[in-house]
């Protein structure tokens, strides 16, 4: 019997070696492979990409940086593209999972605007590794109607009045920027007391809290259920589309600027393809489609000289950052301060 | 006498009508909701069809349709063949044996998911195998072969050994006898199983996740990437179609048989 | 006999042995060890921490609550099935795992729909001048989720044993005088243990390690051991952390199955 089961588990194995490397020659010259956040595209887009270029798109999607992560890491899929935010390309950096772009073939890269590329900077110093794709910021959005004065800070997500009326990110480092920014601290702080701090301001806010969501903020806001939400700012040009009684602000203590940005990783089959991708990208007209499919802020100054007046003083898409204080970009702590982080919000969700 | 059993029966419709109220509440406001203008679900915007009319043009979800019917199909399938086997296998081992087996094959379903996924990953990396079709259909049909084994196992043990041994001492081959006594017996066992196995991997979005390779994409998965920016209407559309077609389906196939028996009722007349 | 069956289990044992365990030692593996690959007891131990004590107790206690409902709803109306007409039943059973061919996820956020302040049913209630029901984002809602996404687990192995039991028996215990009570309690239950146990895995197990369902409906409020888990894996990326807990949970399943395959054996010998 021993010897029968022997047999098969050796001819499975080599069945499944077989087929791994009868594959492998799939990556030949015409193709490239974009690991992108779901629906961060217009559709159109990829096809005139590969209509144009002659090149095919293999195009995937992810949800979280934290799920993108593990995949590229282990090497288990070769991605040519990816769009990744601010503090997974520091920590991609970091545990040399990039290669350099070169930035030589990238025609169109004037197109985005200076100061982009210095934000840049606080994840990818020598700007080395990154082009941005889309940049904004948090804020809090609320129903005029349903809230006696319109909230202007952090601290207003405190206020008794709006108890159960509350929707708090469900994410570790959107949650603790909050309440750093409310007590003034950096939200790049590794700091024990000052975490500590926030861990028992956002216990103190919980009884307050409808819900922590990550989505769900924008179908909730639009539908009434709630008075007052932690948004991203993309996400509220749309949810004023839908109810007109939402009104976006970016607290005055400062908030979170951030930017998702084209990344080629090391184990790329397809370097050309992948710089010959961002290039288009970076087109003005493309930006511009973009834009008006995802409704996220472009850093692409050509694409924002191509819309109308009423969109380019947009304060939520473009807003003007030389008016607020205290903003920052989050950059990767390391993991013990990960892991600091991630103990702290447990035991706040866990109150 | 004849009050309380029919006011029995009035009670038992009552409560079967009442968990499929249960049931299909939010089925009916996902169908409600293919229908609306709007782009959110928490507004409605007027009556449309035009997801309907999009949906076809949608390339993306096609093909994600194509892929989650081929791999639930196939992964159901193979699950099932293996897992019936298996079942009758394990349930004529001694205790030990049998516990040790039902032991493992537990393991997938007490897993996290996400645990699961990760650890397959790991093992098809450390083989170097290729990630796509191969890795997601082998991962789908390592958690699917539980639900079978488990809706098997309770049906065998109801099964009587001797009729089936009757069957051999009349001269019947094993492989007849076995389709002729014991798979008749537990084939009720054999479809849940691969009702289970079918929808498990319908629904499956995690372990998918993991094993998949770039540009395979199956309904589950392009449903979670979609949540980042809101559903698409396209979705709930389609999955009314999927869901009324195959409720159509069902009560076609339902009204057939009862023909087919009423029409060997007047033969046998 | 017994070779054959060797032989029957071959296949699923090659599976078994490739699939299941290689990838539970890779668990195992990642459990007693910390990310620099040395021995460590640490993510074992990380258990009887307060909050991931805390949260697998909240999440055995919704569980069990989800699963004693679920048996309670579950095998009257598998009885009800399984006194229909042959393709009458299968047709209604058939009707009771349809709801599931929707993705789960669409669903659950379907209930959301349905159970929020501003919802369907509150507007329902409110049209009615009812007074309103405000269970989203409690326990309570997680409870109507894991019943409402783990019921046909139950409903379908109960329904497969109660449509073996030879009526003969049953008729056969009423004419030895028992009542309707009687014969249920001695006769009918006991047969239907083994799915009635097959039912109980079915819905206890991943009601145990669900976290969409507290993410969805509960809130985000209460932290469950599955979103624990789920948090070591997809936010702080760390496999050893959540190996030990998945490794803990595992075994801590291993036994509440132990325990009802004692009642099984039970069972097994009034057959």
């Amino acid at each position: 019997m021993r010897k029968v089961v022997s047999l098969m588990l050796s001819l499975v194995l080599t069945a499944s070696l077989l087929t791994g490397c009868s594959d492998n020659k799939t990556s030949s010259n015409g193709e490239v492979i974009v690991y992108n956040w779901g629906e961060y595209i217009d559709p159109e887009v990829i096809t005139q990409f590969e209509e144009e270029t002659g090149i095919k798109v293999i195009y995937d999607e992810f949800e979280t940086n934290e799920i993108m992560y593990p995949k590229v890491e282990a090497g288990a899929s070769q991605y040519d593209v990816i769009c990744p935010s601010d503090y997974m390309i520091s920590k991609m950096i970091e545990n040399d999972l990039l290669q350099e772009i070169d930035f030589s073939k990238l025609s169109n890269i004037d197109q985005i605007g200076s100061q982009y590329m210095e934000m840049s900077k606080e994840f990818d110093p020598e700007n080395k590794y990154s082009v941005p794709y889309c940049w904004g910021t948090v804020g809090i959005l609320y129903n005029k109607t349903m809230v006696s004065s319109a909230p202007t800070k952090w601290a207003d997500l405190w206020n008794e009045e709006y108890k159960d009326n509350i929707l708090m990110q469900d994410s570790v480092r959107d949650a603790f920027m909050v309440a750093q920014k409310m007590l003034g601290y950096s939200m790049n702080s590794t700091d024990k007391d000052e975490l500590e701090q926030c861990k028992n301001k956002l216990i103190e806010q919980k009884p307050l809290v409808q819900a922590y969501v990550v989505d769900q903020v924008r179908d909730k806001m639009i539908g009434n259920e709630a008075a007052i939400g932690v948004i991203y700012s993309g996400e509220a040009i749309y949810t004023q589309r839908e109810n007109e009684d939402l009104e976006f602000v970016i607290p005055e203590e400062g908030t979170n600027v951030w930017i998702d940005s084209w990344v080629i990783p090391k184990n790329a089959p397809n370097y050309e393809n992948a710089l010959k991708w961002i290039d288009f990208m970076l087109k003005p007209e493309i930006a511009l489609k973009n834009f008006d499919y995802i409704t996220y802020g472009t850093p692409n100054d050509g694409a924002k000289a191509l819309m109308d007046e009423d969109l380019q003083n947009n304060e939520i898409a473009f807003p003007d950052l030389t008016k607020h204080k205290g903003l920052e970009t989050y950059v990767y702590l390391g993991e013990d301060a990960d892991e600091l982080y991630n103990d702290l919000w447990k035991d706040v969700k866990s109150e | 006498m004849m009050k309380t059993k029919k006011s029995g029966q009035l009670l038992k419709k009552l409560y079967v009508a009442l968990i499929f109220i249960f049931l299909y509440a939010p089925i009916v406001t996902l169908i409600v909701l293919s229908f609306n203008s709007s782009k959110t679900r928490a507004k409605w915007g007027g009556f449309t069809t035009k997801w309907y009319v999009s949906l076809f043009h949608n390339s993306a979800i096609m093909s994600a349709l194509y892929n989650t019917i081929i791999i639930a199909i196939l992964s159901s399938l193979i699950a099932t063949i293996i897992g019936t086997i298996a079942s009758i296998a394990i349930n004529s081992m001694n205790k030990k044996v049998r516990s040790v087996y039902m032991g493992v094959t537990n393991i997938p379903m007490l897993n996290a998911d996400i645990v699961t996924g990760i650890s397959l990953m790991l093992l098809f990396i450390a083989f170097s195998v290729r990630f796509g079709f191969g890795t997601v259909l082998i991962s789908h049909i390592t958690f699917n072969i539980p639900y079978v084994i488990l809706s098997v196992m309770p049906k065998l043990k109801q099964t009587n050994v001797s009729t089936y041994e009757a069957a051999l001492d009349l001269g019947a081959t094993p492989v007849y006898a076995f389709f002729k006594v014991v798979f008749p017996d537990i084939f009720p066992g054999v479809l849940s199983g691969f009702m289970l196995a079918f929808t498990m991997s319908l629904d499956d979005f995690i372990i998918t996740h993991f094993n998949k390779g770039p540009g395979l994409d199956t309904l589950s998965t392009k449903i979670y990437t979609e949540v980042k920016k809101g559903i698409k209407p396209e979705m709930y559309a389609l999955s009314s179609i999927i869901f009324l077609s195959v409720f159509i389906l069902l009560i076609l196939i339902n009204s057939l048989p009862n023909k087919s028996k009423d029409e060997q009722k007047v033969k046998t007349v | 006999m017994k070779n054959k069956s060797t032989l029957l289990a071959a296949p699923y044992s090659v599976w078994a042995i490739g699939f299941i365990l290689i990838p539970l030692v890779l668990v195992i593996f990642y459990a007693f060890t910390d990310k620099t690959g040395s021995f460590t007891l640490d993510n074992i131990i990380a258990i009887s921490e307060s909050t991931n004590l805390k949260a697998l107790g909240l999440s055995v206690m919704l569980s069990f609550i989800s699963t004693i409902i679920c048996l309670l709803l579950a095998y009257p109306l598998a009885m009800i099935l399984a006194t229909l007409g042959v393709n009458q039943s299968s047709f209604m059973v058939f009707i009771f795992i349809l709801p599931m061919w929707m993705n789960f996820l669409l669903r659950t956020l379907a209930w959301q729909t349905l159970l929020e302040k501003t919802g369907v049913i509150n507007s329902i209630l409110t049209f009615l001048n009812l007074p309103t029901l405000n269970i989203i984002n409690t326990p309570s809602a997680i409870v109507l989720g894991m019943v409402y996404n783990f019921l046909p687990f139950m409903v379908l192995p109960i329904y497969n044993t109660l449509i073996k039991i030879d009526s003969n028996v049953i008729n056969a215990a009423k004419d030895l005088g028992a009542n309707n009570i009687q014969t249920f309690t001695r006769v009918i239950f006991p047969l239907s243990l083994p799915g009635v146990i097959s039912g109980i895995t079915m819905v206890f197990v991943p009601a145990l390690t669900t976290f969409v369902i507290s993410d969805l409906l509960g809130g985000a409020k209460i932290l469950l051991i599955g979103n624990v888990i789920e948090q070591e894996f997809k936010q702080a990326n760390n496999w050893n952390a959540g190996s030990g807990l998945s490794f803990v949970l595992m075994i801590f399943i291993v036994i509440s199955i132990f325990i009802s395959n004692k009642y099984d054996k039970e069972g097994g010998s009034i057959l």
